[in-house]
């Protein structure tokens, strides 16, 4: 046998899928950027070129920023702006107070009815946003709290997975920890503050980053709450803009109003990639 | 350990009370809700209790539509998007140049707003009398006519919404993929260097096997998740998605709801539970099938 004949064809095969994998992935992500570079576009060709384009054209050479002034002069996006902050802190935060206790409990406390609890709890997971959503609705209308933060708040707080999440990270905090802390005269909750929580601060970071970039989407639930436009979020703020904003079809305004909205979030992923691709592997699921 | 009941339930007590109102009461309040005949949402009576709900939800052409929709979505897309993203994870885990860069790349969409780049989609692919769109541009270099995706025939809309359901869905099942394959045992490939398996064979016989349960997790999750789908029909039609014949079933339901058809929040309540009934069977069937195939 020629066995540098073998091993050069080998070689060739090796080096031929290589191509092929690294042309294939390229497509790929192409097609994913591809949607970003098209808004980003968009966003800086001015009005009357963008209309005057019978054939899209893939770049510019007069780009303007007109578009950005307008989307936050014409239409109130400022305003979508600081409610979504606003939203998106309050629920992260009583979200993690909530979660932190929730988890401390299930994880440290010894008290009668815990595993009881704990299986209860675990079995929400299965419930569906959908069937709840409605009871909600009316909940929130009938407490008068409809184009209210409190009402686009209160629902959205409580996540069990994360209090699952948060336990499991708890319960492996060793017993000898607490039980120095408890010798040395520490109450519980100082011990959960200066001990517990500095310990497990990956996982309740990662929950944060999971929280803020549900709150930021979030769509469903805001919509159904608010139909006064000073209580919009980002995402009712778009939808609102596509149907009735700008007053005539101003697609490179909308266009850059779809930028500004998305880059907190792209700049945050960009920031804490490891952190978000690892926490949301370890249970995200989108929707 | 000491015993201390009333402390425990103190520190649970936000959670519950949180949970109580806001998740569990509402199940047992929204199968109440299924069933009382004829509720007026304004002076909060009905007339009877009884499957009248569901018997007008199961007739209505709207729901029929809707349904129609959500099967034909989660028939295409889950199957797609789950191969896709075998495909592009067993690509990624094969390189190690770049790497990070494709993989940061193929995870952006899971942190954009569907609404907001549900637009851009839109416009990728709308017809308006100023143009094609660029997606018509990309048809007439094969020589194919224009077509209206976005206000046109119903399966270019339904194209359209399948293409944008696999973009969003595509970066968490390829995270989840390339995560399970590199936490194969190196040692089974190694083996079978020695004994000179071909790729298909490894491929077919140690790697699929040894990211079955994750494969399974993601076919079980895309499935729950497509039959939800909702937000990327908006992002892409508009909120008025019976007009568009695009409604999916948890559009019905906000639509019974709330909005220009709404105000029946007991045929939103029925319609949700006979998407919970889909799901779960769903879910079972998932299950059962999994029992046979996955190797844990």
């Amino acid at each position: 046998m020629d066995y540098e004949k073998l091993e050069k064809a080998a070689a060739r095969r090796a080096s031929v899928r290589k191509a092929v994998t690294y042309f294939f992935l390229s497509v790929w992500a192409l097609a994913v950027l591809f949607p970003f570079y098209w808004m980003v576009l968009t966003s800086v060709k001015s009005y009357g070129a963008y209309n005057s384009e019978w054939i899209p054209q893939l770049y510019t050479l007069s780009p303007t920023l007109e578009n950005y002034a307008d989307a936050f002069t014409q239409v109130p996006l400022a305003g979508y702006f600081v409610n979504t902050i606003i939203f998106t802190l309050a629920t992260t935060a009583l979200m993690l107070i909530v979660t932190v206790l929730a988890a401390f409990a299930f994880a440290r406390l010894n008290f009668r009815g815990r595993d009881l609890a704990f299986t209860l709890f675990l079995s929400l997971m299965m419930i569906p946003t959908e069937l709840v959503v409605i009871t909600n609705f009316v909940t929130i209308t009938n407490w008068n709290l409809r184009n209210t933060f409190l009402g686009l708040i209160l629902p959205s707080v409580t996540s069990v997975f994360y209090i699952y999440l948060l336990k499991e990270n708890f319960s492996q905090i060793p017993d000898e920890l607490y039980y120095a802390a408890k010798v040395d005269g520490t109450s519980d909750l100082k011990y959960l503050w200066k001990v517990l929580i500095p310990i497990c601060r990956p996982t309740i970071v990662t929950i944060t980053i999971l929280k803020v970039i549900e709150c930021w989407n979030s769509y469903i639930w805001p919509r159904l709450i608010t139909d006064d436009q000073a209580y919009f979020l980002v995402s009712n703020g778009i939808q609102e803009i596509r149907e009735n904003g700008f007053g005539r079809e101003n697609i490179p305004a909308m266009m850059a109003a779809v930028v500004v909205i998305s880059l907190p979030l792209i700049v945050l992923f960009l920031a804490f990639r490891r952190k978000i691709m690892a926490g949301v592997s370890r249970g995200g699921v989108k929707g | 350990m000491e015993k201390n009941n009333a402390k425990g339930w103190l520190y649970l007590l936000p959670a519950a009370v949180f949970l109580g109102f806001f998740l569990v009461y509402p199940l047992i309040d929204v199968s109440v809700y299924s069933l009382e005949e004829g509720y007026n949402f304004a002076s909060q009576t009905y007339w009877g209790v009884g499957g009248y709900n569901y018997a007008y939800v199961l007739h209505d052409p709207y729901f029929l539509q809707a349904l129609k929709n959500t099967f034909i979505l989660v028939i295409i897309t889950v199957p797609l998007s789950t191969g896709l993203a075998l495909l592009i994870s067993v690509g990624l885990s094969s390189i190690r140049k770049l790497r990070e860069l494709y993989q940061t790349i193929s995870f952006l969409p899971y942190v954009t707003n569907t609404l907001a780049v549900g637009l851009v989609f839109m416009i990728l692919f709308k017809q308006t009398p100023y143009t094609d769109g660029l997606a018509n541009l990309v048809l007439s270099w094969f020589g194919a006519g224009p077509v209206d995706f976005i206000g046109g025939p119903y399966w270019a809309k339904m194209f359209v919404l399948c293409f944008y359901t696999v973009w969003v869905v595509l970066p968490f099942k390829i995270l989840v993929l390339t995560s399970a394959l590199a936490s194969v045992d190196q040692t089974y490939y190694n083996a079978a260097k020695v004994d000179g398996t071909s790729r298909l064979r490894v491929f077919t016989r140690i790697t699929l096997p040894m990211i079955s349960p994750s494969l399974f997790y993601l076919v079980i999750t895309g499935f729950i998740g497509a039959f939800k789908a909702y937000s990327d029909a908006v992002a892409l039609f508009g909120t008025d998605l019976n007009a568009s014949e695009m409604n999916t079933i948890v559009g019905y339901i906000y639509d019974m709801l709330y909005g220009d058809s709404g105000g029946y929040p007991s045929y939103a309540s029925a319609a949700a539970i006979v998407l919970f009934a889909i799901v779960l069977t769903i879910t079972c069937i998932n299950l059962l099938v999994s029992k046979k195939h996955v190797h844990y």
